[in-house]
């Protein structure tokens, strides 16, 4: 599902993000990735999104190996891991069902399956009675629920999250994570940075990971 | 589909950023239409000056008709010639009595008409110019019955050389405005595309192709192009109305001319955008 071996991420300007990290996310596995800002979890993230390439070592994410990825591949594995960022991202002046329809449009979704299937992705999020709210009249636990929505449009394999719930607060984060473990009981792979070890420690089923100074010094499931 | 959808939906969502990307667009073409306009008048009135450029091939009293009339018809079958008439002494003197009325006594006290006859030569448009007009005095001069041929030397030498300072002209300074709009243009529509540039950020996040991004923007920047275009005609129309009422006689430039800058705005809009946007494409 997602394998980094001996990943590298050098700065530009010299020094590292990442040294020699290693490490396998299988189907179905709910993962935390903690550590101090800084350690490197968001540049995790990126990496296997995508969206920056190791400086040494290997990435493979959905069966594409990060050495070889064309743009052809890079739409390919963006449709197939979903991706939740902490201040959501989500369009400005469109409504929650735009923001969700408009992926399925962008992946070629039959245009009168658009809205049916988000509709539904909406109710899966809990969203219905505010899918024709424009986005700026959500609170902030809707927005990531949105984002959330989005992020399962394309019915990905797995879903990256980076801090989803370090803007909310405790009501809003308890429904989001109930959320991702919803989504997670389904089979999809979750993985998600995060530094709020006591959110962590409400999850004891989950595996754990530590980044520390770029470098992985703790996994669960090796421990 | 989607994208028409999308380009009609972005002038709906930002107006005041799409009104001023087309406003400035129409700026910019409004400076390309007036000298459009400028042109076109200064090319009118050039071919006005030109439609008078003959030659006057003056013939000796004791010319016989029968050589006269077969040089008529010899130098009318020269290709760049578009017609050759014949002046009568008798003629030419009317014409002098016509168009110079001050000395009207002058002319009614003649005991001997002391104008000569002469063939006009009238030349095809395009070829009054100072070759041609020398080389057809040239061949006039031929005839033995022929004193002179006279086309004003220095005058068409001069309207020639005025022809091609008004051409080089035309081509550096309409060069120079096009390149000044295409750049009005693109930074418009550079700055609208920068104030969406999140969107197309987490377009590309959720695995969209850069044609499917692409598309929507390039449409818009045509569209902002078109409306930019428009304006820059409604702004030339007025200033030309204004002329024409409180200035001089102007002519409107040709609808061929208007179709020309309406489709070069959105040409350039839909170009302008399409760079603007490749930047945003790199980045993630």
């Amino acid at each position: 599902m997602i394998k980094l071996t001996s990943v590298c991420k050098e700065y530009a300007k010299g020094g590292f993000a990442l040294r020699d990290v290693s490490l396998h996310v299988k189907k179905g596995e709910f993962v935390f990735l903690t550590g101090h800002s800084g350690s490197g979890k968001t540049t995790t993230m990126r990496l296997v999104h995508m969206a920056d390439r190791p400086t040494s070592g290997e990435l493979r994410v959905a069966g594409y190996s990060s050495d070889r990825v064309t743009k052809r591949a890079l739409w390919k594995i963006r449709r197939r891991v979903g991706f939740v960022f902490q201040d959501c991202r989500l369009l400005p002046g469109r409504s929650a069902l735009e923001n969700v329809s408009f992926v399925l449009e962008v992946t070629g979704t039959p245009r009168k399956d658009v809205v049916p299937r988000a509709q539904r992705l909406l109710t899966k999020v809990g969203l219905t009675p505010k899918a024709g709210a424009l986005v700026h009249e959500l609170a902030g636990g809707e927005q990531q629920r949105v984002s959330i929505a989005r992020a399962l449009a394309n019915s990905p394999y797995a879903l990256l999250a980076d801090e989803p719930t370090g803007n909310l607060d405790d009501r809003a984060t308890r429904m989001v994570m109930d959320l991702f473990w919803d989504i997670n009981a389904n089979g999809m792979a979750v993985l998600m940075a995060t530094h709020d070890l006591e959110l962590v420690r409400r999850y004891p089923h989950a595996r754990v990971l530590e980044l520390d100074h770029g470098r992985l010094v703790y996994d669960s499931a090796a421990a | 589909m989607y994208a028409i959808r999308e380009a009609l939906t972005a002038f709906r969502r930002a107006p005041v950023l799409m009104g001023l990307a087309s406003a400035m667009v129409g700026l910019a073409l409004f400076v390309v239409g007036l000298f459009g306009l400028a042109t076109y008048n200064l090319h009118l009135a050039l071919s006005a000056i030109e439609d008078r450029v003959q030659i006057a091939v003056y013939m000796r009293d004791d010319a016989r008709q029968s050589e006269i009339t077969l040089a008529q018809a010899e130098l009318g079958d020269i290709s760049e010639v578009q017609a050759v008439r014949f002046i009568s002494k008798r003629q030419a003197l009317e014409r002098a009595r016509e168009e110079l009325p001050e000395f009207g006594q002058l002319f009614s006290n003649l005991e001997v008409n002391p104008l000569p006859q002469s063939l006009e030569v009238e030349l095809l448009p395009g070829e009054r110019n100072s070759k041609v007009v020398e080389k057809i005095s040239a061949a006039a001069m031929e005839y033995p019955f022929v004193e002179d041929a006279r086309y004003g030397r220095e005058w068409v030498n001069r309207l020639f050389d005025l022809r091609r300072i008004a051409a080089a002209s035309t081509v550096a300074m309409g060069s120079t405005f096009a390149l000044v709009a295409a750049l009005i243009i693109g930074t418009a529509l550079r700055i609208a595309i920068f104030a969406r540039r999140e969107e197309i950020y987490v377009m590309r996040l959720v695995g969209a192709t850069n044609g499917f991004i692409r598309r929507p923007f390039l449409l818009e920047g045509a569209i902002a192009g078109l409306i930019g275009g428009g304006l820059a005609w409604l702004m030339t129309w007025a200033t030309y109305r204004a002329v024409y009422a409180f200035l001089l006689e102007v002519a409107w430039i040709p609808p061929m001319w208007i179709f020309a800058g309406l489709a070069s705005g959105a040409v350039f809009g839909a170009f302008a955008s399409t760079l603007a946007i490749g930047r945003h494409l790199r980045e993630v």
